[in-house]
């Protein structure tokens, strides 16, 4: 196990605690979210919450597509690949995610034809191999994701490929964030914007948050220095009652995006009016679907999709913890019926979902770790 | 889900769409360049890819700082495996160069 005393330019870590340190009004209480999954679990990773003070919290965020997936969307995919016809293929990351009866790795040990592919465009290319069989590409992903698979649906339409098609599952990160700051019980300071999805949506985007809902954020990078740099530029713009948008990840992110990326998108997709949540319910213009002119590889337009609605098993807390209400440890499957090994929610499935990351780095470390070193 | 793995652009080739040869860790691979379409890079530049596209260029410091993080993550061995499979549409192809 790793921790940022481990890591590079320790004491270039210790200085920006430091100056946390200073920055963080004792008097006060902080809240400060995470969007992006990928913080969540560099953050667990690093023990970054052991190294700030306790009056910073930080509120694992909506930015993972894999737990944010309605169960019925896994249900609709997997009830396409009945048809024996039809070759399923989706990222590794979707193969342990929990359909009603099973996963789509269980559903592959009963036969079911399910690939994992590691790109798009090999899904196509498995179509142009197979023109006997139909294949179907479960898409899942934020705005990093979307783009690629805008492209190889052009690539399709292009070279007249028609057994392939997507099932449509990209949402967007601005509106879950935008819902987030509606609902009633979450009370957020500040948050740490998404590093890898703002490659593609660039900076412009958050000003509205920064603006009208008088939140400052910060898009930053993955490495621990960068998430702290992050938070010293909130603590800095809560001090001075500032909110505007910075960008800690400007040797990644530019400001305006990738406009190639947005091109691709915007001819492909199109908003959907609203889009199911887990957890969070339906959102209204969070998900992208594909547009009539590309209906001919659109699953949902080939397919009869049953439209299955499955609430989360009662027990499992996951829309609450999704939301930041409950810590995942206060989940009453949490460690007992809900493992990484044995998932029962979409959080302990992927690396990072907040219960998994809490799972591997806090619980797990609990059994075999005390001491958790500051850098000094 | 979102996270990127660098690689080195060995060859370009720009035939009915662009695409690049890039080294990873001493893998290669065939990744699409259509994101980058509008700022192509040459041979020896560094990108980063997400399910086998490119998605932005960066330096062979910052290159080299996000494979350690990578690691750091315990997340190497799913990246390699990612990159691996790029272009590997049958189990059978798995391992093939």
């Amino acid at each position: 196990m790793k921790y940022v005393d481990e890591f590079r330019e320790p004491a270039l870590i210790t200085r920006t605690v430091e100056e946390i340190k200073r920055l963080a009004d004792t008097q006060r209480q902080y809240r400060i979210m995470e969007v992006c999954g990928g913080h969540t679990h560099a953050i667990y990773r690093f023990g970054l919450k052991d190294v700030l003070p306790s009056n910073i919290e930080l509120i694992h965020g909506p930015g993972c597509p894999v737990c944010v997936l309605p169960m019925g969307r896994i249900d609709d995919g997997l009830s396409m690949a009945e048809d024996p016809s039809v070759i399923f293929a989706a990222f590794g990351d979707m193969m342990r995610v929990p359909g009603t009866h099973g996963s789509p790795l269980e559903h592959k040990a009963r036969g079911m034809d399910i690939r994992i592919v590691y790109s798009p465009t090999d899904a196509l290319k498995l179509a142009a191999k197979n023109p006997d069989r139909h294949v179907m590409f479960f898409a899942i992903g934020f705005e990093t994701t979307a783009p690629s698979t805008a492209l190889t649906l052009m690539r399709a339409k292009a070279e007249g490929i028609r057994n392939f098609s997507v099932f449509c599952n990209h949402v967007t990160i601005i509106p879950a964030i935008r819902a987030i700051l509606d609902s009633p019980d979450m009370r957020i300071d500040a948050f740490i914007g998404p590093g890898h999805v703002s490659t593609v949506i660039g900076c412009r985007p958050y000003e509205w948050i920064a603006r009208s809902e008088r939140k400052p954020i910060a898009v930053s990078g993955f490495e621990p220095l960068d998430i702290l740099q992050g938070i010293v530029m909130l603590l800095r713009q809560l001090r001075d009652g500032e909110s505007k948008v910075e960008n800690q990840y400007k040797r990644v992110v530019p400001w305006e995006g990738n406009r190639a990326a947005l091109r691709v998108m915007a001819e492909v997709f199109q908003l959907r009016p609203y889009f199911e949540w887990r957890g969070m319910g339906f959102i209204s213009q969070s998900a992208l679907r594909i547009n009539d002119q590309f209906a001919a590889w659109d699953a949902e337009h080939r397919f009869h999709i049953p439209g299955v609605r499955v609430t989360d098993p009662k027990a499992a807390q996951c829309g609450e913890v999704l939301k930041g209400v409950l810590k995942p440890a206060q989940c009453k499957l949490f460690a007992t019926e809900c493992t990484p090994e044995r998932p029962v929610g979409a959080l302990m499935v992927s690396s990072e979902g907040s219960c998994a990351a809490y799972f591997n780095y806090e619980h797990r470390k609990a059994s075999t770790l005390t001491n958790i070193s500051v850098p000094a | 889900m979102c996270l990127a793995i660098p690689g080195k652009v060995v060859e370009l080739f720009h035939d009915e769409r662009p695409t690049a040869l890039v080294d990873v860790v001493g893998v290669k691979r065939r990744i699409d360049l259509g994101l980058l379409q509008d700022d192509l890079p040459e041979p020896g530049d560094w990108v980063l890819i997400h399910v086998g596209f490119a998605m932005s260029r960066i330096s062979e410091g910052d290159a080299l700082d996000q494979l350690e993080m990578l690691t750091m993550l315990g997340e190497q061995d799913a990246a390699m495996a990612e990159v691996r499979g790029l272009g590997m549409t049958e189990p059978d192809e798995r391992g093939s160069p």
